[in-house]
């Protein structure tokens, strides 16, 4: 009954002092918010990230850092700051402890997106997350030269299908002025949606690649030097360099001599990188970052929290008329306590709640935003311990701050009289 | 009218008496005065005027009577028994039983309604939830009626009463659940006259049916016409 009591006026306070309480309320919704999400980000990201690349053993380039090497290849951020000769690639598949390679001639864009040069290797051998393959959604993966493949992004985003007619620009970045105008490509194949930087690219064969780079030897289109894509197929279209290449290895204890003789290679120099480390080394950057912001974030929570009391510590001075009638009418100065913190705790539950719906609602609205422009994915998952650790620790904090009006109000109405009200 | 008690046969002599104080004293912390109040003997169902000036310890007495504070010496006996030893937990509770308060000015909780407040201490306390017939809203909308309080304002936020009519719904509040003892501070002083004797009378004729004694504390001496007793308290120096 007493507990009843208490939480009904509780909430008759609390509804009497809405437009105050609300104002705070806000204030701590939207910083256990940000807690909540960057937390949840920190996660979602690092699986994303760790999610881009699996089964490939070795990447490998020309020699530069392993971040570089990961970043170019996989992520499809920054350049190559050289290439590798075909030969060199080629001694690469045929040596016995390989397994596969798949050949990444990078360069090219269309409408800000990469130009991924490959073969049928990168559908049959690529793998991201838990060793999922890569699916086509629709059509089939290209087979002649002038065939291209479609990340689900780009398709979705340009409402591309198949049998569509495209010219890819020479160069990255979003918009080119030297288009490959004479050698359009037709879509044969769109992917099924990874969450990768898989879907932020478009594949064709090594042989387009080379196709429509004839006659732009110098960086540009050279008038009269161009071809039509009929004369193109006349023409050797064997690349003389690739961009970099994915190895798999055939018995992966082999993987770290494999790596060593290849960094150590005196054909050219070249780098090898386990994608693993590297993704890693990686995370270990961006970590600095995100634990930096979980600690503002954190910070930022406890400075709503000591808003909360300052509030509450402003109302006490004009509720010691209303807990004057309340002892008087023969409620015990715990009653009195009870009904500080457990407005606390319904101000902090109420927050909580606000925080889940307004930290789901901007993730559902925020997530191909992210997908689109960094190639992050972002799931909506239930919340995983340490978030529901976050979020249970705001209201036991919250009843831990109403303690302090609680108290003082104890010792207030031990010490006072009955008359405390009539302003003596 | 309240002048004449008719006062029923209780077999114990303690338990005919309301309120028993001997040697009462109090001294409020980081204060010099010692105040030392007369012994007071109140039977049931009589009222008591308390008159004295500011700073006679009016209030003090009343706070001692109500159990909120623990005289420095001497017993208060309210109902038969000794108040003085019990902890502050059995002194809150025995106040919900047994006793109604009502303040000079802001007397009711801003947040309930004019009925939320009056069946207050039904909620607080058992025995008074059982004595409310036949219910406490039940008893509470009759004693609101009674009190003239319009029916429109029944379940308003108190906000919107009149002083007067706040008082008086304090008053409905004090008297729900009869309990034996009403406790008033100066509940007239925020009022004109003609309000200031129609509550007295409404207020002591209505403890006259729920057989509960009024004590009374003002310092206005033409108040004292309405009750059995009277107490004077001296100003201390």
């Amino acid at each position: 009954m007493k507990a009843r009591l208490a939480l009904s006026l509780a909430w008759a306070s609390l509804w009497h002092r809405r437009r105050v309480l609300a104002l705070v309320t806000l204030t701590l919704t939207l910083s256990v918010t940000l807690l909540l999400g960057v937390q949840y980000l920190r996660t979602e990201v690092r699986q994303s990230f760790t999610n881009t690349i699996s089964g490939t053993d070795l990447i490998v380039g020309a020699r530069s850092g392993q971040l570089n090497l990961l970043l170019y290849t996989v992520f499809h951020i920054g350049d190559a700051t050289n290439n590798i000769r075909w030969s060199t690639y080629q001694g690469l598949t045929g040596d016995s402890r390989i397994d596969w390679t798949v050949p990444l001639s990078l360069g090219d864009s269309y409408r800000g997106h990469r130009v991924v040069g490959t073969d049928s290797g990168f559908i049959d051998h690529f793998r991201y997350g838990r060793d999922q393959a890569l699916k086509l959604s629709n059509g089939q993966w290209f087979d002649d030269v002038f065939d291209v493949v479609l990340g689900a992004d780009v398709a979705r985003k340009n409402d591309h299908a198949l049998g569509d007619k495209l010219i890819l620009s020479h160069g990255g970045g979003r918009t080119s002025f030297s288009n490959h105008k004479d050698t359009p490509f037709t879509v044969t194949g769109i992917l099924a949606p990874t969450g990768t930087p898989v879907d932020q690219a478009v594949y064709i064969s090594l042989e387009g690649m080379e196709a429509m780079h004839i006659g732009w030897e110098s960086g540009v289109a050279i008038p009269g030097r161009t071809v039509s894509p009929a004369q193109a197929r006349e023409r050797n279209l064997t690349p003389d360099a690739i961009t970099a290449a994915l190895v798999g290895i055939e018995r992966k204890v082999m993987t770290f001599q494999v790596q060593r003789q290849i960094n150590e290679s005196r054909v050219e120099p070249l780098s090898a990188v386990l994608p693993g480390v590297a993704l890693s080394e990686l995370w270990r950057i961006m970590g600095q970052f995100e634990r930096a912001l979980l600690g503002i974030t954190g910070f930022v929570v406890v400075i709503s929290l000591i808003g909360l009391v300052a509030v509450l510590l402003t109302l006490q001075a004009q509720r010691s008329r209303e807990i004057a009638i309340l002892r008087a009418t023969g409620a015990s100065p715990g009653l009195v306590a009870a009904l500080h913190v457990i407005e606390c705790l319904f101000l902090a539950a109420i927050a909580c709640l606000l925080a889940l719906l307004l930290g789901s609602g901007g993730l559902t609205l925020l997530a191909p935003w992210l997908l689109e422009q960094y190639g992050i994915q972002i799931n909506l998952r239930p919340l995983a311990a340490p978030e529901w650790i976050i979020l249970g620790s705001v209201p036991v904090t919250a009843a831990v701050v109403g303690l302090i009006p609680a108290l003082q109000s104890w010792r207030q109405s031990r010490r006072q009289g009955l008359s405390h009200n009539s302003g003596e | 009218m309240t002048k004449q008690t008719p006062t029923p046969t209780i077999s114990s002599e303690s338990n005919q008496r309301a309120v028993t104080t001997s040697g009462l004293g109090y001294q409020w912390p980081h204060s010099n005065v010692a105040l030392q109040f007369p012994d007071i003997t109140l039977k049931r169902g009589e009222h008591l005027f308390i008159k004295g000036p500011s700073g006679s310890g009016k209030s003090t007495l009343l706070s001692l009577l109500a159990g909120m504070l623990r005289p420095t010496s001497g017993t208060v006996s309210l109902l038969g028994e000794d108040i003085t030893p019990f902890t502050n937990g059995q002194r809150d509770r025995f106040r919900a039983d047994h006793m109604g308060v009502i303040f000079q000015q802001f007397n009711l909780v801003p947040y309930l309604t004019a009925l939320g407040n009056v069946t207050l201490p039904c909620r607080l306390s058992t025995k008074r939830h059982q004595l409310a017939k036949p219910e406490p809203s039940q008893e509470a909308e009759e004693l609101l009626a009674e009190l003239a309080i319009p029916h429109s304002h029944w379940h308003q936020p108190v906000t919107r009463l009149s002083v007067g009519q706040q008082q008086r719904v304090a008053a409905a509040r004090a008297l729900i659940g009869h309990p034996e003892l009403i406790l008033a501070d100066e509940p007239t002083s925020a009022l004109d006259t003609d309000n200031r004797d129609r509550f007295i009378e409404l207020l002591l004729t209505l403890a006259q049916r729920a057989g509960s004694s009024v004590i009374f504390v003002s310092h206005d001496q033409s108040l004292a016409t309405h009750f059995d007793h009277e107490l004077f308290l001296e100003a201390h120096p």
